[in-house]
């Protein structure tokens, strides 16, 4: 890795993207020694709550023998007492050996790493940045599909808000991906990220319809299309019913056609699909702990050196 | 021969003092910074940058569609008692790309500057995106990447193309 701090997709190179996936697949077969980083403590700042991210990183430190060091609920931290940010990782930098931040304001990350010496981990911030997930996600990706090279992947919901979603279509860029983005003209890229993708050479196209595409599909990745994001009830209701994908949606796909959702999932995607072979976002979850723990296990390695 | 008057014209750098009749004649200073070959119009940009508005109370001239062989018609500020910093220069840049920076003391220019195009400027603007980092209480200033036709928050990475003068940071 030649990062200390994972910030953002955009800033991992295509082979630190691989390092990271094959070290994920190394402890998937041959899970490592539990003493491995018997004396690693990883900090855990949750400024807002996030189950499941949370979960799996504390999962993947004590599978590697380490252990969480907790911030606890924001209410109960330091910053209700008007701490800023950048005070609250300094102080933490000196109990840990890794630093873990997830953030509601976009740019926290970055802002923070600024501060630190110590390798830290950008666990979502705000609307901005949520690497881990995209790494999950490709690894998921290559797992199923055998390969990240020559892939054309669709990513259909709401591409405006989605995080998840910008972070993926980075770092498939660098995997000259054909990506197709599929969502209502309300909820399309903004426009810094398509600037982005088009800098970076993407082969990318933007749809309304998943029919115009879902046949060239490897990878159909669906997000949730959120109430909040729409005035009225009936538009949402509307919108969101024109991006959901069941059992018969898929018979169209190819039979390889790879169906992943960042979970938790609300009616996007039906359960008879969950039958299919096309269902991979279990997979997709319980990865994050292998991905997870393949990350920290570079970072802290480099880090004892 | 070293005496400024600001109002040069563009073929005669370094000569300086001389005006053609029908240029606007606008006062010299004694100490301060006259920025000379902005756009045509753009004059109040520049103010903008630099905090300058009914409020401040620096003495400052300004000329605007001054005739220009290099510009057409340029605009020009002088700012009495006060000496540009570089991350303001930077700034100004953007919306004045061909700008010089003339550093005056005691009647005379000290120094003489174009300004060039950095690749990131610090501080002076602030970031539009009311969810970035930078606008909350942090011991952080801004930092933006210029790009060909806009800036980008380094933090954020909201994108300013229009109206850079909207977001500055006084
Ligand atoms: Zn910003």
């Amino acid at each position: 890795m030649s990062h200390d701090h994972v910030i953002s997709a955009k800033s991992l190179s295509r082979a630190d993207i691989e390092t990271v996936l094959d070290r994920a697949a190394e402890i998937d077969r041959t899970p490592p020694d539990r003493d491995r980083h018997a004396d690693d403590l990883l900090a855990l700042c949750f400024f807002e709550p996030s189950t499941r991210t949370h979960m799996s990183f504390e999962t993947a430190i004590k599978r590697l023998g380490g252990d969480a060091l907790d911030m606890g609920p924001v209410e109960s931290s330091s910053a209700t007492k008007g701490e800023s940010l950048a005070d609250t990782v300094r102080v933490v930098e000196g109990y840990a050996d890794a630093l873990v931040l997830r953030h509601p304001s976009e740019g926290a990350a970055q802002m923070a790493s600024e501060f630190v010496d110590i390798p830290l981990i950008n666990a979502g911030d705000g609307a901005g940045q949520h690497p881990t997930q995209t790494l999950l996600d490709l690894y998921t990706m290559r797992e199923a599909a055998g390969s990240l090279s020559d892939l054309t992947v669709g990513i259909m919901g709401d591409l405006k808000y989605g995080r998840t979603v910008h972070s993926l279509a980075y770092a498939l860029t660098k995997f000259d991906a054909r990506q197709h983005f599929v969502s209502p003209e309300s909820l399309s890229l903004p426009r810094s990220v398509r600037y982005d993708l088009h800098e970076s050479g993407a082969r990318l196209k933007e749809h309304t319809d998943l029919d115009a595409v879902i046949e060239e599909l490897d990878v159909l990745y669906v997000t949730r299309i959120q109430r909040e994001r729409f005035p009225d009830e009936n538009e949402y209701r509307q919108i969101a019913g024109e991006y959901r994908i069941d059992a018969a949606t898929l018979e169209d796909a190819r039979e390889e056609c790879v169906v992943m959702h960042p979970l938790p999932r609300v009616d996007e995607i039906a359960p008879d699909v969950d039958a299919t072979q096309h269902a991979h976002y279990f997979e997709q979850a319980h990865n994050a702990v292998p991905v997870r723990m393949a990350l920290l296990d570079l970072l802290l390695a480099e880090d004892d050196r | 021969m070293n005496e400024y008057d600001g109002s040069e014209d563009d073929a005669d750098e370094g000569e300086g003092g001389e005006e053609s009749a029908h240029e606007l004649r606008i006062s010299k200073i004694h100490n301060g910074t006259v920025i000379d070959h902005i756009a045509g119009g753009h004059a109040p940009d520049v103010l903008a940058i630099l905090g300058i508005d009914s409020a401040t109370d620096e003495v400052v001239s300004i000329g605007m569609n001054v005739p220009s062989d290099r510009l057409g018609h340029k605009d020009v500020v002088k700012i009495e008692g006060r000496e540009l910093s570089q991350d303001e220069v930077e700034v100004i840049s953007l919306v004045a790309p061909a700008a010089s920076i003339n550093i005056i003391r005691e009647y005379d220019v000290i120094e003489k500057n174009r300004v060039e195009r950095p690749s990131t400027v610090e501080g002076v603007l602030s970031c539009p995106n009311r969810n970035c980092i930078t606008t909350e209480d942090e011991p952080v200033a801004t930092r933006f990447e210029v790009l060909d036709d806009g800036v980008r928050c380094l933090y954020c990475g909201t994108i300013i193309r229009r109206r850079l003068t909207d977001h500055i940071d006084v």
